[in-house]
């Protein structure tokens, strides 16, 4: 079967992320006064072969924190759905 | 003393550690990142550079390079590790020394000569420096360098904290700018001693760098 798998990572709340910050002002700039906060992240999209679901998601697991996060200062979410092969 | 350098897909001071530690005697080698053996190396050093384009976060491709396993097995042994720049970064993202390098606190590249405290003078990197503060260049856009309280605190405590920048040029978590790991034989640091080793292009304070490790 095939699967994607959709990651979102970003960063803790205790992190301070200066892209973020950066982007903040400009959307000030743009005249957005109501922006409290604005925090970048990263998105991820996989496509991958398993043989069911519980093993698709185990393995999209394992990737987010062996590679795709660093635990120190990410986390993440994810969503993952089989997918139709043309 | 025998040591290598590990040239990775992107790096660029691989050159300038080779021709530091021959300057002062050390037989030095570059060794492929692709390698599978630092036998008979006494210490090893992972330069500064860009590798893997720092391509999802700095250092996270590079430590899964074949010669990484030789490395953490050469630190567990107690040999010298020392990464500078990208190499540190690459520490930190093994696992191999604690917390992580993240984008500076106001975004863009630092270029810059910058003063720093030696904080713990007798390390086996630094305890030649007669002086507290010296010079020394730094070139990074991800050199702030976060741990989370507890860990940051651990540091303190086991005097761990080896460099401190004057002035917090990147925001780094109490100013750190070169940290050792619990036993002390693995360094990492965001400034280039490399890079101040002869008096032609002014600056000497990485002179006593490569003397503590000969030492």
């Amino acid at each position: 079967m095939m699967y994607l798998g959709k990651v979102y990572v970003s960063y803790k709340p205790s992190v301070f992320d200066p892209q973020g910050d950066v982007i903040k002002t400009s959307l000030h700039q743009l005249n957005f006064q109501g922006v409290e906060s604005v925090t970048q992240g990263k998105y991820f999209e996989i496509k991958l072969v398993a043989t069911n679901l519980t093993e698709a998601t185990a393995n999209l697991v394992k990737m987010a924190e062996e590679l795709l996060i660093n635990p120190n200062t990410e986390t993440y979410q994810y969503a993952i759905d089989e997918i139709e092969v043309l | 003393m025998k040591a290598a350098v590990i040239q990775f897909p992107g790096s660029n001071c691989d050159l300038d550690m080779l021709n530091a530690l021959q300057l002062f005697g050390v037989e030095a080698q570059i060794v492929s990142h692709k390698a599978t053996s630092l036998a008979g190396y006494d210490a090893i050093f992972l330069p500064g550079g860009f590798s893997f384009g720092d391509y999802l976060r700095c250092g996270a491709i590079a430590r899964f390079s074949p010669i990484m396993t030789a490395v953490t097995t050469a630190a567990a042994a107690g040999k010298l590790i020392v990464g500078v720049c990208n190499g540190f970064q690459i520490l930190t993202e093994a696992g191999l020394l604690p917390g992580q390098l993240m984008m500076n606190e106001t975004p863009g590249f630092i270029c810059a000569e910058v003063p720093i405290t030696v904080i713990n003078q007798q390390s086996q990197f630094t305890n030649q420096y007669q002086q507290a503060t010296i010079t020394l260049p730094v070139a990074h856009g991800e050199g702030r360098y976060y741990a989370d309280e507890a860990t940051i605190a651990q540091l303190e405590a086991n005097h761990q904290v080896i460099f401190r920048y004057q002035t917090n040029v990147n925001g780094s978590a109490e100013q750190i700018a070169g940290i050792v790991n619990e036993k002390g034989n693995v360094l990492g640091m965001m400034p280039h001693p490399e890079r101040a080793v002869e008096a032609i292009i002014g600056n000497i304070d990485g002179q006593d760098f490569f003397r503590s490790i000969l030492n």
